[in-house]
């Protein structure tokens, strides 16, 4: 599904004033594509992953999902849409303390009313694709940050959602387990054709990603369209 | 429920302790709630047991309560009743308390034993205690074991001897055991001689018993609602029933407070189920489910153990203790439990559906 994100505004309530997050943004992401959004602390990059996951409306603008407004939709709409068609990666790794790895994963299935064995597989499978099958049975408590973070991110897929929104997602693991995680959701966005939106700090990513954008004070510095251009060039226009 | 489960079984130290104080309500409630339908019983179960519909006092002076040691209704009055349009029967009693003693039996030998008792007095030939008859009283079970006599042993009434027809029947009011007796042999003190009490009526629905009242200068109520009449059941009743409520609302309020600060605790949880995509009414599902789990199992907890003690109660104590073990003394009070449970837990939901999922990005767990 291809996410279109339309002149963007979000504000949020700052004391008396409030504080512009996102200014005027406009992007677009197609499926089978990983789009990377770098920029510094603070400058919007989350918010704008809370928009496209429709778990914050903006004040102005559209968010457009293969056509469809989310940004008109009412409360249920969007948890529905969530449900059913977007991935989210957090940034900080948000398990549920008194469910097992494995059950972090099923509880996705039970709220979109699936099946529970049948999503057993499905699960396996995943943790094995983040390297975790042997603490498929360990609670949150008793993971590791890395392992947390992976335990994030193969929930995020568990919906086989056609949009999926990663937050940092290899900011707590080594640089080897990080590649592979990055390894991973490229290999998923092209085979099963996913729109990818990724935030990341790491300029080494650039180079997997399909087209990078820059942040700075909520708005976009370089928007450098994926097809054309080459990861060095990327890094040169985000450093500007 | 799948994380309401998981839950439960994660963090057991808490719920095991709530699920503690809703099975030691459940239990007080239930206990006391046999006890109050077993002094109940000793203040009514005369009354309640009458063959009848409706009683007929006679109307109270202005401002003043109906009460079955105030009403007095005369002999023709009585015989009136009788002949009322929708009346089948209409049997007058006439109630004191007063003092037996068991004075001796056929050989001789008193058991001197005496005992406070209600007596019931009704024309000889009454359908009320038809082996009634003059000199010849029937005694209910517990009159018989207090006063230490059986049938066909004599006692004292009154004054007078008389000679105890048969045993039967449990039947007590305001606390003392019953002896039903004819009318020849009623104590004489407070009613006019040949007056009765009350009038227990059997109508037929088409009676219009408000009519002759008016007339007859009388009131008549429902049987159930005549034991108001009882004083010492009003009162006794009132404040073990002010008890119950109390227990009652204390419950609601501390699974109330529980849930909502079970409920704040994991509002992080919350955001990320709804962030996930989990409906409000999922959640709702999940929270309420959890509550019904946790007083389910209390209250059958503490239903189970009221009963043991209930049963060891009748065991050991007999009917020295007024305890009524049955069915609705246990059953309603839980059923009560869990509704209110239900309401406390239902307060802490406002914050289920008011937590905002943005809040899922930021808090880090
Ligand atoms: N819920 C909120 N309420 C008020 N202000 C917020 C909220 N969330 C973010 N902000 C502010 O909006 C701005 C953008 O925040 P955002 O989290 O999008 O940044 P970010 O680019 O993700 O930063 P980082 O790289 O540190 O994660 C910041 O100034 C932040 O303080
Ligand atoms: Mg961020």
């Amino acid at each position: 599904m291809t996410l279109h994100i339309d002149d963007v505004t979000l504000t949020y309530p700052d004391g008396e004033q409030r504080l512009t997050a996102l200014d005027h943004v406009s992007l677009t992401a197609e499926p089978g594509t990983l789009t990377a959004i770098v920029g510094p602390s603070g400058s919007g990059k989350s918010s704008l992953l809370a928009v496209a996951a429709t778990l914050i409306t903006p004040d102005s603008g559209r968010v457009l999902l293969n056509g469809r407004d989310l940004a008109q939709l009412s409360r249920t709409e969007t948890a529905k849409a969530r449900r059913e068609g977007i991935g989210i990666v957090f940034q900080t790794s948000n398990l549920l303390a008194s469910l097992t790895a494995l059950d972090q994963l099923l509880v996705i299935a039970h709220i979109a009313g699936r099946d529970i064995d049948a999503a057993r597989i499905q699960a396996m499978d995943l943790l094995g694709a983040v390297g975790l099958v042997p603490q498929a049975d360990k609670r949150p408590s008793q993971l590791s940050g890395g392992q947390r973070q992976r335990v994030t991110i193969a929930r995020g897929l568990m919906n086989q959602p056609s949009l999926l929104l990663v937050d940092e997602p290899t900011s707590a693991l080594d640089r080897h387990r990080g590649e592979a995680v990055l390894d991973l959701l490229r290999e998923l966005t092209t085979d099963r054709n996913l729109t990818t939106v990724m935030v990341t700090h790491d300029h080494e990513h650039l180079a997997t990603a399909d087209a990078v954008i820059e942040l700075t004070d909520g708005r976009i510095a370089t928007l450098a369209d994926g097809d054309a251009v080459e990861p060095g060039v990327v890094a040169i226009a985000s450093t500007r | 429920m799948f994380v309401a489960i998981r839950d439960l079984r994660h963090a057991k130290g808490r719920f095991a302790l709530m699920g503690a104080v809703v099975t030691l309500i459940t239990m007080l409630v239930v206990l006391l709630s046999g006890l109050t339908a077993g002094l109940a019983r000793g203040n009514t179960s005369a009354i309640t047991d009458l063959p009848a519909d409706h009683l007929v006092f006679s109307a109270p002076a202005e401002g003043q309560k109906l009460a079955f040691t105030e009403s007095s209704i005369t002999p023709s009055v009585q015989q009136e009743w009788a002949s009322v349009d929708g009346v089948v029967s209409a049997d007058p009693v006439r109630i004191a308390m007063t003092r037996a003693s068991g004075s001796g039996s056929g050989s001789g030998s008193g058991s001197g034993r005496s005992a406070a008792v209600a007596v019931f007095a009704v024309p000889a030939g009454s359908a009320l205690a038809p082996r009634v008859g003059t000199d010849r009283v029937v005694l209910s079970s517990k009159a018989a074991a207090s006063l230490e006599v059986a049938a066909g042993d004599q006692i004292e009434l009154t004054g007078q001897l008389v000679t105890v027809e048969a045993v039967s029947g449990d039947d007590e009011f305001s606390h003392a055991p019953v002896i039903w007796a004819a009318t020849e042999n009623a104590p004489s003190s407070g009613l006019t001689p040949g007056n009765a009490t009350v009038i227990a009526l059997t109508t037929t629905g088409g009676a219009d018993l408000a009519a002759a009242d008016q007339a007859l200068g009388t009131r008549t109520l429902t049987v159930a609602e005549s034991l108001s009449g009882i004083g010492s059941y009003t009162s006794e009743n009132g404040s073990l029933q002010l008890m119950r409520v109390l227990l009652f609302a204390i419950s609601a309020l501390v699974i109330g407070a529980f849930f909502t600060v079970w409920t704040v605790q994991r509002s992080g949880e919350i955001a990320i189920l709804k962030a996930v995509g989990a409906s409000t009414g999922y959640l709702l599902k999940d929270a309420l489910g959890q509550a019904l789990a946790l007083l389910a199992i209390g209250t059958a907890l503490g239903t189970a153990a009221a009963s043991a003690i209930g049963a060891a109660i009748r065991a050991f104590a007999g009917t020295a203790v007024p305890f009524v073990l049955a069915l609705p003394t246990l059953l309603f009070p839980s059923a009560v439990m869990i509704l209110l449970g239900l309401v406390g837990a239902a307060v802490s939901l406002r914050t289920v559906t008011s937590v905002d999922p943005l809040t899922a990005l930021g808090s880090a767990r």
